[in-house]
């Protein structure tokens, strides 16, 4: 695996959409966007938030879905 | 601090568990004891020794020796007071002149085919059968001895048959057979405590002989596993520790934990001066009930080991030769080095690992200087690499981040079910306990691509093995819930008492759907659809169902779905809260439990609240006059990512070597690369070291006070037995950094620090110092509620309330075999190694394991011309190293399987950083990877070799 740090971010969101896509869908969807806001540091969301500005390319549809809802870092 | 030795009392035999009880009179003092017990122990808990040879408290009457005969009223003959139960009104004498006479007949016996070296015997002051010859009042042996076993000998000149020199050959113990009285305790010792079934007696009569197996063998070459438990068993100086024979016997002893794996066993620490003479299971240790293993019993002379580093050291560039400074100098550059980066890079451009062999002081305080000195929450610790999908999956369900059970539990389970776990090797005082189970009749249904002792070892059996293929775990739990579902074998009553029935039965809708069923999945794992089914009835319906389980289970990308399924599959059966069931997380290290319930997550203060929480961070706020960052922090994975990027750059690891366990070397290499300021506070330059700025020296566990948490979160003592060879217990050398940085820290004593955590952190509320020397251990939760602790959890409900199912769909790995890469590797440890080996490597434990090996099925061996012992190339998408094949049908064609305890094998070169979805535990567990034959070390073995070389040099302190 590529140690892009964009390449990697969509990698690891995609696999956390795909165990919450299991789920009935608002439940993997707020489960999506509060694992994200629990455990990823600031500077993973600022780089999420960099892709799924410029369209959220090669993320699964629940990422770009639980965007609204995952907090975006204030700039440090 | 110190105690003098106050020899455990033995009570003969062991104590019966019955709850009726029985009232006899011995020498004329009525005794009350339960049901069951011998003679012999109910005159001991009386304080009447009857004097024994062949009996001890740890193994069950055997009735050999014939000297601890007692007269009982109106019953004939003089029986032996350890194999004759109590009964009510017996009326037994235990010391008249017909016993006195018979007594010292047997021991004239004895004596006669003994030597008598004993000023000079190395267990002089420490010999059953010197006790008890004073005991019978022996004063002279009327028998000439002609025919011995001790002789080397006869008079005439001639060697005598019966006579066999001493066996050397084990490491740490020697077998004298000429001061063997063939008690049999360490033959019963071996079945019993251990249950290797290594030792047996040969030969009948005077030809009796203790044999390590065949008659060729010797203690190495035998299925010993080295557990001691035989040296324990011994009343004389047959079996004996070498440390015993060359310094003498011990003076004082101090109780103390190891410092091994996540059994956590309790010691004693015998010693002479400050010189450690043997280690000795602690028969009141309440994880391990006085046994042990080859680790924590005589793998500590790593201690003592020249590789040690006293002295701090710092360089300015990682390719410096290191310059050994004073703590003062180490203290002032360390501090201005990450003040510096902070001032440049950011508060959250520096963090720490927690320590996961450091004590949960230790662990605390390290978590506290990112927290609150460095001000941000970059805190992580090694079980991110191991157990932390165990944290978050059983969290989700149940509600906390721990095992269900005590070890105790184990003696009350019907059927095992053990998933990637391996405890013959990884946890061995569990993996007895668990076969003295499993001897009694408990069923086991083992979970694993390779056949492990568990399957199939002497007198133990597995009813199932379902040999998967690596990276389908969450298919074959899926399956297992599929069965229990659909053939309606759940346990309703519980699921709707406990757990929320709505969500049960989506989740029943969900695993239901065929692609669940184990004929759909038979393809994908390799297990066949009949032994799935017949191993969820199993355990569905066999009794108390208990689940352990290991890395096997985490370490993959869907480690945290696995410990999922594993809780659903408890809960749907009701195996939960009570004893003899459960879900029991084996730990790897000994104080992972600890060093996780410490708050080293980045997400999450100690007691695992998660920083979020306004209320939570007012607690630590208060106690620590700080501002806490309610952000998550990095994890170790994502720091070496941030450093790669540049923004990570300062890290203050201890006692873990990164570079040699977490996975994708190169990448772990590269992250610390980049870093301006890495400190290793460690025992030994480790391989993380080759990347470092400063140095600061460890302690040992037998050097410091604290505490460990073990796999049952029982926390237990670490004590000082000596004084710290590099100067400072670990939590001061924390404290010196944290006030050189301005913190202003004051505690002189970890029992200050273990308050501090009473004081914030809820289910530590009521543990303190005193109550553990008290109760000798406690298991959190222990506050208000459960002030003597919590051995049990979930007894009346879920801790999060109702137990939650959640789906489990299984996702296949993205490391797929392919042609290039067309098999898999799967990675394990070995009983006599523990983790990167920094301290067993450096221990006479190398005798059984010097070097890691590829196990590889003989037909894949075949297509590629390998031999047993031939160097082989092994190669992922990541990297590539050597090593040499060993052929076995343990693992399934299409399956290898190696060791990680030697960093010139460097078995993380060739793992990937695919990880855990929820935790990023990465997936240590499958690599896709290709073999071939290879004439030595690969070039990076070479070029890592090269590099370390020259990153360890060292210049002296200039004088």
């Amino acid at each position: 695996m590529s140690h892009d740090p964009h390449t990697k971010l969509i990698y690891m969101a995609n696999q956390i959409a795909r165990f919450m896509e299991s789920k009935p869908h608002a439940e993997g969807l707020e489960g999506l966007y509060s694992h994200i806001n629990d455990f990823w540091e600031p500077r993973m969301r600022t780089h999420l938030f960099e892709v799924l500005d410029a369209g959220g390319q090669g993320l699964r549809p629940l990422v770009v879905e639980a965007a609204s809802h995952i907090r975006r870092p204030v700039a440090a | 601090m110190k105690d003098f030795i106050i020899p455990d009392r033995d009570f003969g035999t062991p104590a019966a568990k019955s709850k009726q009880m029985v009232t006899l009179t011995i020498d004329g003092f009525a005794v009350t004891v339960p049901e069951g017990t011998s003679i012999m122990r109910a005159a001991a808990e009386a304080g009447i020794q009857v004097p024994k040879l062949c009996a001890t408290d740890s193994i069950d009457a055997f009735g050999s020796c014939r000297l601890c005969l007692v007269e009982i009223e109106g019953r004939n003959g003089t029986p032996a007071s350890c194999t004759t139960p109590v009964a009510a009104g017996l009326k037994v004498h235990t010391q008249n002149a017909k016993l006195k006479q018979l007594r010292r007949g047997v021991m004239e016996l004895y004596i006669s085919d003994h030597p008598l070296d004993c000023l000079t015997c190395s267990a002089n002051g420490d010999c059953e059968l010197q006790d008890m010859a004073g005991a019978v009042g022996l004063r002279d042996v009327r028998y000439e001895a002609v025919a011995t076993h001790f002789k080397a000998r006869d008079t005439s000149g001639r060697a005598n048959p019966q006579y066999i020199p001493r066996d050397d050959s084990n490491p740490y113990f020697s077998y004298d057979p000429q001061k063997c009285i063939v008690c049999s305790r360490c033959v019963r010792a071996c079945e019993e405590v251990q249950g290797t079934f290594a030792l047996t007696i040969e030969g009948r009569g005077f030809d009796s002989r203790v044999s390590f197996g065949a008659k060729s063998d010797d203690a190495l070459a035998s299925d010993c596993v080295s557990c001691g438990a035989c040296v324990a068993a011994c009343p004389t100086a047959t079996l004996q520790e070498k440390s015993i024979i060359e310094i003498g016997t011990p003076s004082h002893s101090v109780v103390t934990t190891c410092a091994y794996c996540g059994v956590g066993c309790s010691f004693k620490a015998e010693m002479r001066g400050d010189e450690l003479v043997r280690m000795v299971p602690y028969k009141h240790g309440k994880a391990n009930r006085g046994h042990s293993c080859v680790k924590g019993r005589f793998a500590y002379g790593y201690a003592s080991h020249k590789d040690r580093i006293l002295n701090p050291m710092i360089r300015d560039s990682i390719n410096d030769p290191w310059q050994e400074v004073s703590w003062p100098e180490a203290m002032a550059f360390t501090a201005a080095r990450m003040q510096g980066i902070i001032a440049k890079y950011g508060q959250k451009s520096v963090g720490v690992i927690t320590s996961s062999r450091c004590t949960n002081e230790e662990a605390y305080l390290v978590q506290k200087l990112t927290r609150a000195v460095f001000m941000n929450n970059n805190t992580d610790t090694c079980a991110r690499v191991c157990h932390s999908p165990t944290g978050y999956g059983l969290g989700q369900t149940l509600g906390t981040s721990a095992g269900t059970q005590d070890f105790d539990s184990v003696e009350e389970t019907d059927v095992v079910i053990i998933i990637g776990a391996n405890p013959t090797d990884g946890h061995p005082v569990f993996a007895s306990r668990l076969k003295k189970r499993l001897r009694q009749g408990a069923k086991l249904i083992v979970v694993d691509p390779r056949r492990t002792d568990m399957v199939e070892s002497p007198h133990i059996k597995a009813q199932h093995h379902l040999a998967l293929t690596p990276g389908t775990n969450v298919a074959v739990v899926t399956a297992l819930a599929h069965v229990i579902v659909t053939e309606g074998i759940y346990n309703e009553a519980f699921i709707r008492e406990r757990c929320d029935w709505d969500e049960f039965r989506d989740y029943a809708e969900f695993v239901s759907l065929p692609q669940n069923s184990p004929e759909a999945t038979e393809l994908l794992t390799g297990v066949k659809a009949e032994t799935v089914r017949e191993a969820a009835r199993l355990y569905a319906l066999g009794g108390n169902g208990s689940i352990y389980y290991g890395l096997g289970v985490t370490e993959h990308s869907q480690g945290s779905t696995t410990v999922i399924g594993i809780a659903n599959l408890a809960m749907m059966t009701g195996n939960v809260g009570r004893p003899g069931v459960g879900v029991n997380p084996l730990r790897g290290q000994n104080n992972v439990q600890g060093s996780c319930d410490m708050g080293s997550f980045p997400h999450e203060l100690p007691g695992y609240r998660h920083v979020k929480g306004e209320a939570v961070r007012d607690v630590f706020e208060r106690a620590w006059g700080v501002k806490i960052d309610n952000e998550p922090g990095l994890r170790i994975p994502n720091m070496l990512d941030a450093a790669v990027e540049g923004t990570f750059k300062g890290l203050y690891c201890q006692g873990e070597d990164i570079l040699q366990s977490d996975p994708d070397t190169k990448h772990v290499a590269a992250g610390l690369a980049a870093m301006e300021c890495v400190i290793v506070h460690d025992l030994f330059l480790n391989e993380t070291a080759n990347y470092a700025h400063v140095f600061l020296p460890g302690s040992t566990f037998l050097e410091k006070n604290g505490t460990f948490t073990n796999a049952e979160r029982r926390i237990n003592r670490v004590r000082k037995v000596m004084a710290p060879r590099n100067g400072y217990e670990d939590w001061e050398v924390t404290m010196m950094l944290a006030n050189e940085m301005g913190a202003g820290w004051t505690y002189t004593h970890p029992s200050q620090i273990m308050d501090e955590i009473a004081m914030t952190t809820p289910s530590f509320a009521g543990v303190n110092y005193e109550k553990l020397e008290t109760m000798g251990s406690v298991q959190w939760p222990c506050n208000e509620a459960a002030p003597e602790g919590t051995p049990l959890m979930h007894v009346d409900g879920f801790v999060r309330g109702k137990g939650k199912f959640i789906n489990t769909e299984y996702i296949a790995t993205d490391e797929k075999t392919g042609p290039r890469f067309p098999l898999l590797l799967t990675t394990g440890r070995i009983l006599s190694q523990y983790n990167v080996g920094a301290q067993t490597r450096r221990t006479a434990n190398v005798v059984w394991h010097d070097q890691d090996v590829l196990e590889i099925h003989p037909h894949d061996a075949e297509v590629r011309g390998i031999k047993d012992g031939d160097w082989v190339r092994l190669a992922s998408r990541s990297g590539d190293t050597t090593l040499r094949a060993a052929l076995t049908d343990r693992v399934n064609p299409g399956v290898v399987y190696t060791t990680f305890h030697h960093p010139d094998t460097q078995a993380n070169v060739i793992t990937t950083d695919y990880s855990d979805w929820a935790t990023n535990c990465p997936e240590y567990k499958v690599t896709a990877v290709q073999i071939s034959p290879s004439n030595g070390p690969s070039e990076w073995q070479e070029d890592y070799a090269a590099q370390a070389r020259l990153s360890r040099r060292i210049l002296s302190a200039a004088e």
